[in-house]
């Protein structure tokens, strides 16, 4: 199962958890799993995340594939200048 | 690391080979812009004109803080000449949770409509409170006079700290801090917390041999862009517009103006100007929705352009920042744990760039104990927009200022510190991912062995260095190849080019289609003629077009194999593109002449149509920048003048396509950190008044302030990028402040703990020293 670390706010909705172990194939169904689990999750969550899967920085992305061995890390979405 | 090596494998299989076999990616072209800007041709924000066009001009708050009981537009509209007026009630309002993504932020609708135009209260001196257009600047000048608004003045605060204390003046009376469990039940300025790190701070301190803490202070700084926020808008009676601006991304704009004017997204064509420097600066919107808004009223094109004192006091600056910092090491120079805690201005709105400053902050290094945590806290001030890698350089000059006191003290050369420390391939970053390759280590190593570090300092001289990082970011982006008749290629890209991406992008065009470079001539499409495409910002531009114009090639390069292969009625797969030519291969090599592009485009109507190539994509994988800098720094004991003498950046860019523009991003990175460190900051009366609005006061850097600065680019290649680009552009502000700062401390053997150390601040150190 691919290791899950939220970090930054999210500890907030989920009880206080930064680190678990899903099964999930994408973004997305990540996201859909996270939500279901930890329903304080707002539903607009996304937009303000980036993930990255194995070190690769994704935002926007729904169906970026995540294997069962991946580190998938929720952080701050990120913009610049 | 499995995604980043299957990528790689996808994509480049043997880089070195690629690097010899390239022929445009890499050299130093030249600029495709060029004439223009130096013949005057060029068009920036103000240029463009229309028949009938009216001039636009803002009220703006004269206080800092206050309530608008009331705003009497009567006798400024009644003025002969004046054509249209609008004040905050032709702006629909947005209840507080009115956020969606815009680009590469998430816009916060109820904020925006109130920046752009204040509704209860007057948040900052310089807050736009009403508009008119008319039909010179004169009269609309006239106007602005004639306005009645009907102010409550209230206490304003503009320090972070003193914004923070309870009983502090509310910029926003019903905030509640977000991030805090439980969540406070008073509301306070302070609109966010956000915490960051892994492992155990106490037994990484407990294994300590020395502790350090300090605390920083730095004052707000602008962008200081040279061109002006300028821009036309044009709206017809039947509910379409038009707007040329400057802007860094007019996809961004339009989708902000619709929204705050209530209209299609489609109804409204943005085009943008060249542009005069942005920064971060012009990723939102201030004149463009009053301007619309006007000419709807007036049903006449209206213009709009800052002066430079509106520039000052009513577009984005960045934060002043207050900042604690403590970080433990071995006496052999490992950190065993470091905290900081970073409070920013956030301005009138929250959202300062505290949580990406959190992030980066300790990056360079690959450290087991690590926590930051940052405020986003509200201030009497224009709300802050992005400034190069934004909040980074803040945070990582006290880390950084913090490390160089370490080494110092450790008696460790400062880079050989930074080398025990540095992050590398599969490292933890302190905020959490691991890398993938990344040139931390070789940026270091590059300034251990560079002549500058090796150099010897003349008398009264100080040395100081500085590590910095950076995200970058990819996103939503659109190109277009179009084969003309006569076999050369129009490219064109939706994203404004500032710092040389038409350069860049057209070198990849060519490099992917095997043609000669002359022959692609680039264009940026208005709204109209691309997919959607975020702006130019997060060093995001040369690594996401670059993915999109290689798409794009690609799949020409598709159309044209396949009008080769109907042409010599052979099957696709037995034709190839190699070196800009449709070549037969395995059983029917040499049987055909191998066709170039003119070949294909002369009879492109007869073999099937045009043949454009298209690629719209979200660009993923940017590839992060490290950076190391050198500066040597001259001390004028007598006036407390510090002078640059001598300064190198080293930075790692992934492959330099152009590698003229990267050393040119790298210079005024390094500028525009200069000024930072020694000499900008927004000066305020006690009324929360501005008082250095201009250049001659808000001191820049010019020529004369700045040696040559050398460069040194490094090239740890972007697996996620077929030519292995990373980010440039924001990197190289993150390591001045905190390299300049160490400079100082080396000279004087004072160290600076805030910022700017500007003349008088330098020498009542020097005095207070004796």
């Amino acid at each position: 199962m691919a290791r899950i670390v939220l970090t930054g706010n999210l500890r907030l909705y989920t009880e206080g958890v930064t680190e678990l172990e899903l099964e999930s194939g994408s973004i997305r169904s990540l996201l859909r799993e996270l939500r279901r689990r930890y329903p304080d999750i707002p539903e607009d969550i996304e937009d303000e995340l980036a993930i990255s899967i194995d070190g690769v920085l994704h935002q926007d992305d729904w169906f970026a594939k995540i294997e069962p061995d991946s580190e998938v890390h929720l952080l701050p979405r990120i913009a610049g200048g | 690391m499995a995604a980043v090596e299957k990528i790689f494998n996808d994509t480049i299989t043997d880089r070195e080979t690629q690097d010899k076999t390239l022929k445009w990616v890499g050299t130093r072209a030249p600029r495709p812009d060029g004439v223009d800007k130096v013949t005057g041709r060029a068009k920036f924000g103000a240029d463009t004109y229309l028949p009938n066009m009216l001039y636009g001009k803002v009220l703006r708050s004269p206080h800092a803080h206050a309530r608008i009981r009331s705003i009497d537009m009567s006798r400024a509209l009644a003025l002969p000449g004046v054509k249209a007026g609008v004040t905050r009630d032709d702006f629909p309002d947005y209840p507080a949770g009115a956020v969606q993504p815009a680009g590469e932020m998430v816009i916060n609708y109820r904020d925006m409509t109130r920046n752009i135009m204040a509704r209860e209260k007057a948040l900052y001196e310089g807050h736009a409170v009403a508009a008119v257009a008319a039909v010179n600047e004169r009269v609309a000048r006239q106007a602005l006079s004639l306005i009645e608004v009907d102010y409550e003045v209230l206490p304003h605060v503009i320090d972070v700290e003193e914004a923070m204390k309870p009983g502090a003046p509310l910029v926003r009376e019903d905030l509640i801090t977000e991030g805090v469990e439980p969540a406070p039940e008073e509301p306070s300025n302070i609109a966010k917390r956000v915490e960051f790190g892994h492992g155990d701070l106490d037994l990484g301190f407990s294994k300590a041999d020395v502790i350090i803490e300090r605390s920083f202070k730095t004052q707000p700084v602008h962008q200081g862009y040279i061109e002006p926020h300028a821009c036309l808008a044009s709206f017809s009676e039947d509910g379409q517009a038009e707007l040329w601006c400057s802007t860094q991304g007019h996809y961004v704009a339009r989708g902000h103006c619709a929204k705050l004017l209530q209209m299609d997204v489609s109804k409204l064509r943005v085009t943008c100007s060249e542009i005069g420097g942005g920064f971060g600066g012009k990723t939102v919107v201030y004149l463009e929705p009053l301007a619309l808004a006007l000419s709807r009223k007036a049903c006449q094109p209206v213009k709009m352009v800052m002066t430079r004192d509106e520039v000052f006091r009513a577009s984005g600056p960045t934060s002043g920042a207050s900042m604690d910092v403590r970080i433990g090491a071995t006496k052999d120079g490992r950190i065993t744990a470091g905290e900081a805690v970073l409070k920013f201005q956030a301005g009138a709105f929250g959202g300062s760039p505290v949580p990406a400053a959190a992030q980066c902050a300790f990056a360079p290094y690959d450290l087991d104990n690590v926590k930051t945590i940052g405020f986003d806290v509200l201030c009497n001030r224009p709300k802050v927009a992005a400034y190069r890698a934004p909040g980074a350089p803040l945070g990582e000059y006290a880390v950084e200022s913090v490390v160089d006191e370490l080494a110092k003290t450790l008696e460790i050369d400062p880079l050989e510190f930074r080398l025990k420390n540095a992050a590398k391939e599969g490292s933890d970053s302190s905020y959490g991912p691991k890398f993938g390759p990344i040139g931390c280590v070789e940026t270091l190593e590059t300034a251990q062995n560079h002549d500058h570090y090796l150099s010897t300092l003349k008398p009264g001289q100080g040395r100081g260095v500085a590590s910095g990082y950076w995200f970058n970011i990819g996103g939503q982006t659109s190109a277009t190849l179009n084969l003309c008749e006569d076999g050369s290629v129009a490219l064109v890209v939706g994203t404004p080019d500032i710092g040389g991406s038409r350069a860049s992008l057209t070198m990849m065009a060519a490099e992917s289609l095997g043609v000669e470079l002359d022959k692609v001539r680039p264009l940026i499409g208005d709204t109209s003629a691309l997919g959607y495409n975020m702006l130019t910002g997060g060093s995001r531009v040369t690594f996401a077009g670059g993915i999109a114009v290689h798409g794009a090639a690609e799949d020409m390069i598709k159309q044209l194999r396949e009008r080769a292969a109907a042409t010599w009625d052979v099957p696709i797969d037995d034709v190839e593109w190699h070196g800009g030519q449709a070549v037969a291969v395995n059983g029917y090599k040499d049987q055909e002449d191998p066709m170039g592009l003119l070949d294909i485009a002369k009879d492109m109507a007869k073999s099937g149509g045009p043949i454009v190539g298209r690629c719209s994509t979200n660009a993923q994988g940017a590839g992060p920048s490290f950076g190391c800098h050198i500066v040597d720094v001259d001390v004028d004991k007598e006036t407390g003048k510090v002078s640059v003498a001598r300064y190198t950046v080293i930075q790692d860019a992934g492959k330099a396509v152009h590698p003229s523009y990267v050393e040119g991003q790298y210079q005024g990175g390094a500028v525009q950190g200069i000024g930072w460190a020694l000499n900008e900051e927004y000066i305020y009366d006690e009324n929360g008044k501005v008082e250095n609005a201009g250049f001659l006061d808000y001191r820049v850097p010019v020529c004369s302030d700045v040696p040559m600065i050398d460069t040194v680019i490094v090239e740890v290649p972007n697996p996620t990028h077929p030519y292995g680009v990373r980010g440039v552009g924001e990197t190289p502000l993150v390591p001045p402040l905190a390299a300049i700062s160490n400079a100082v401390e080396n000279a004087l053997d004072i160290r600076f703990t805030e910022l700017p150390m500007s003349p008088p601040r330098v020498l009542a150190a020097i005095e207070s020293v004796g």
